[in-house]
């Protein structure tokens, strides 16, 4: 929900940044307040997938230029795990298998470091799971994924799942979802989109990236904004999405190119 | 000049064979091994099979077997005990101690192996030695020339023993020598879960020459489990032969954490149709640490199955190696097949040797290996640091996942608990 007098949390100026020497991002700009909900689109390479994972400091990824303000601080200057404990989450598009790390022990360590830095009590296993079952009812998860191994033979729409099910418990004040809806039929579709909207609140903030128009008949973003070639050429309202959806990508950079 | 020094040192290793003559079924076989000790030498960079573990430190030391009794008490292997585990049988500095043992003497047979020889004897004789050869094995023969005592687990056609059996071979002493000896013969269709643990309550080095033969009658599943945690000093040399009759099941878990040089032979033959085996080998070293494994799955019949992962985390200096022969041969059409090797290095000086070796004379068989060394996987440690976990506790965390897989596959709570610990404590000191 859009409202003026929302605080800033990520503010993102003239951001460049490169991967293997090619730059991808060439001058991204974007303001999230509290409470609002961001889709950024675009075709593929144009640079959105690389922006979530710029956010997050992936390693692989060097930022050349730019600035990013999250709640005021310099994003940079803080390290990946910094980043989480601030309240930075990314949702990732092929979320990572890690056999041998059963799933409860990964999601208690992950909320116990957030929640020491946020000077609250850790939570014991026993606690911690009684805490968790009762967030993994907001996704309809089976609770034989605590068992399981870090995604390991989840289908792509569990994973998908136990992504929004660590937005859950970290309860990030901005969360990053890359391509949330890839690979996700539509039973699924609807159940992490549902999840995604009880957990906004007008306190944090949503940024979705997505190929597609369809994740936004679940979850109404207030801002769409098109990637074109390492910068966002376009932003509108929800209605943007759906001319998108119908017109296709082009006419926004050919309009782009005219007003350059 | 090095062959004399050589043999010298094998001769000195004989030296001390308390039981040289003792008139009982076995004398023959140890007076075939002590022959052969005198032939063979032992082994150098130069041969082959040995040539990335040099054995140079060994003979700078001198070992002798213990010949008293053990002289300990229960409390001090106390934190040994698996709870599940009705069964047990120890040997300390290569004694059998009968005070902390629980044989058992029924159908079933977990006894110590001298005790039992009267009332086994035919069994006895008929598989022990046979499997295990030490032709060209010089550990093996010293072993088998030694060969008085050691565990017997006998388990008659269709017995099942529902609770693990554990063998717990204890170190104590200073520069002493072991040869302990396992003998499993499990009858046709029987089912059971032997724990071979190899521990010390010393830090000195010592030398413990393990030898161990598995026999699965048809039809027969055994869960083999060995544990190597001796002391950061000790010299550990172990062999473990395995022989599968039709339709058999060996299930293997071998985890080595221990030793400043350890050697492990795995010979697995499959000399029916229809076997099958199953094997995880983990070895985690870091410091000056040394530690071989050299398997050899034989298929010599058809519609064979044999599933092997090693993996390696070396830290420090550390230095693994893994050599895996498969043979597949002429008439062991249908063979299904498979061998990973895995290898996770920490350090800048780790250093791993593998080397996946196939020998196939069957033409419709569907063989796979694959060997990786590597460091920790970038995106694997970044996905973990997203969620707020520091560099050092995504990457102990990571090196315990890629362990623990291996441990995972141990059917006892109680001890797999332990070794994850275990290894925990190591990645987490790494």
């Amino acid at each position: 929900m859009i409202r003026q007098d929302s605080k800033t949390l990520l503010e993102v100026r003239g951001l460049r940044a490169t991967v293997n020497g090619i730059e991808i991002l060439k001058g991204m700009d974007l303001t999230v307040k509290a409470g609002e909900v961001h889709a950024i689109m675009g075709p593929n390479g144009s640079g959105k997938s690389t922006f979530a994972k710029v956010l997050a400091g992936h390693p692989a990824y060097v930022v050349t230029g730019g600035s990013v303000l999250f709640e005021g601080k310099d994003l940079f200057a803080l390290a990946p795990e910094e980043r989480a404990r601030a309240g930075l989450f990314l949702g990732f598009q092929y979320p990572i298998e890690i056999p041998g790390v059963a799933n409860a022990q990964f999601l208690r360590l992950a909320y116990n470091t957030v929640q020491t830095q946020r000077g609250k009590d850790e939570l014991d296993p026993l606690e911690f799971d009684d805490f968790v079952r009762e967030k993994m009812k907001l996704l309809e998860m089976n609770p034989d994924f605590l068992d399981r191994s870090v995604n390991e033979g989840f289908s792509g729409g569990e994973k998908k799942r136990n992504e929004i099910l660590q937005m859950a418990l970290l309860e990030p004040r901005v969360a990053i979802l890359d391509e949330t809806d890839s690979g996700l039929d539509i039973d699924a579709l609807r159940i992490v989109a549902g999840g995604v909207n009880q957990l906004a609140n007008k306190d944090n903030a949503i940024v979705l990236v997505t190929h597609y128009q369809r994740l936004l008949n679940y979850i109404e973003p207030d801002y769409v904004h098109v990637t074109e070639a390492g910068r966002i050429v376009k932003t509108g309202p929800k209605s943007l999405a759906l001319e998108l959806e119908s017109r296709g990508y082009d006419w926004v950079s050919a309009a782009a190119g005219a007003a350059a | 000049m090095m062959q004399v020094a050589n043999n010298s040192y094998l001769a000195g290793l004989l030296e001390g064979r308390p039981f040289a003559d003792r008139g009982d079924a076995l004398n023959r076989l140890r007076a075939g091994a002590v022959e052969r000790v005198g032939v063979l030498s032992l082994p150098s960079t130069r041969d082959e099979d040995w040539r990335f573990t040099d054995l140079a430190p060994l003979t700078k030391m001198c070992f002798q077997p213990y010949r008293g009794v053990p002289a300990i008490v229960e409390s001090d292997i106390a934190r040994y005990s698996i709870a599940e585990s009705a069964q047990r049988l120890v040997f300390v500095d290569g004694v059998y101690a009968p005070q902390l043992s629980s044989p058992l003497n029924g159908g079933i047979v977990v006894s110590s192996l001298a005790a039992a020889l009267p009332a086994h004897a035919a069994a006895i004789v008929a598989d022990l030695g046979r499997r295990a050869l030490f032709d060209n094995n010089a550990f093996t023969a010293l072993n088998t020339a030694f060969l008085n005592d050691g565990a017997l687990v006998l388990l008659p056609r269709n017995a099942a023993l529902d609770t693990p059996v554990h063998l717990l071979f204890v170190a104590t002493r200073k520069e002493a020598a072991a040869h302990p000896r396992c003998l499993v013969l499990a009858g046709a269709g029987s089912r059971a879960t032997v724990i071979e643990e190899y521990v010390a309550l010393t830090e000195d080095a010592y030398l413990t020459n393990a030898v161990g033969e598995f026999v699965l009658a048809d039809d027969a599943q055994l869960t083999h489990v060995r544990v190597q945690r001796e002391s950061r000093q000790a010299f550990h040399i172990g062999h473990s032969a395995v022989a599968l009759a039709h339709g058999s099941r060996y299930h293997g878990i071998h985890a080595g954490f221990g030793a400043r040089l350890s050697r492990f032979n795995l010979d697995v033959v499959q000399n029916a149709e229809g076997a099958e085996c199953e094997i995880g080998g983990l070895a985690i070293i870091d410091g000056s640490q040394l530690a071989d494994t050299h398997s050899s799955i034989d298929h010599a019949r058809a519609h064979g199955v044999s599933r092997q992962q090693h993996k390696c985390i070396v830290g420090g200096s550390a230095r693994a190696v893994f050599n895996g022969r498969i043979v597949v041969r002429q008439g062991a059409q249908l063979t299904n097949s498979a061998q990973s090797s895995r290898n996770l290095l920490l350090s800048e000086r780790a250093r791993v040797d593998t080397k996946p070796q196939l020998e196939i004379f069957a033409d419709d068989v569907k063989c796979a290996h694959g060997a990786t060394v590597g460091q920790l996987d970038a995106d694997e440690v970044f996905y973990l640091k997203s969620r707020g976990l520091s560099e050092s506790v995504a990457r102990s965390l990571l090196t315990y996942a890629f362990g623990a897989e291996i441990l995972h596959a141990i059917p006892v709570a109680s001890l797999r608990d332990r070794l994850e610990k275990m290894l925990l404590a190591q990645t987490e000191r790494a």
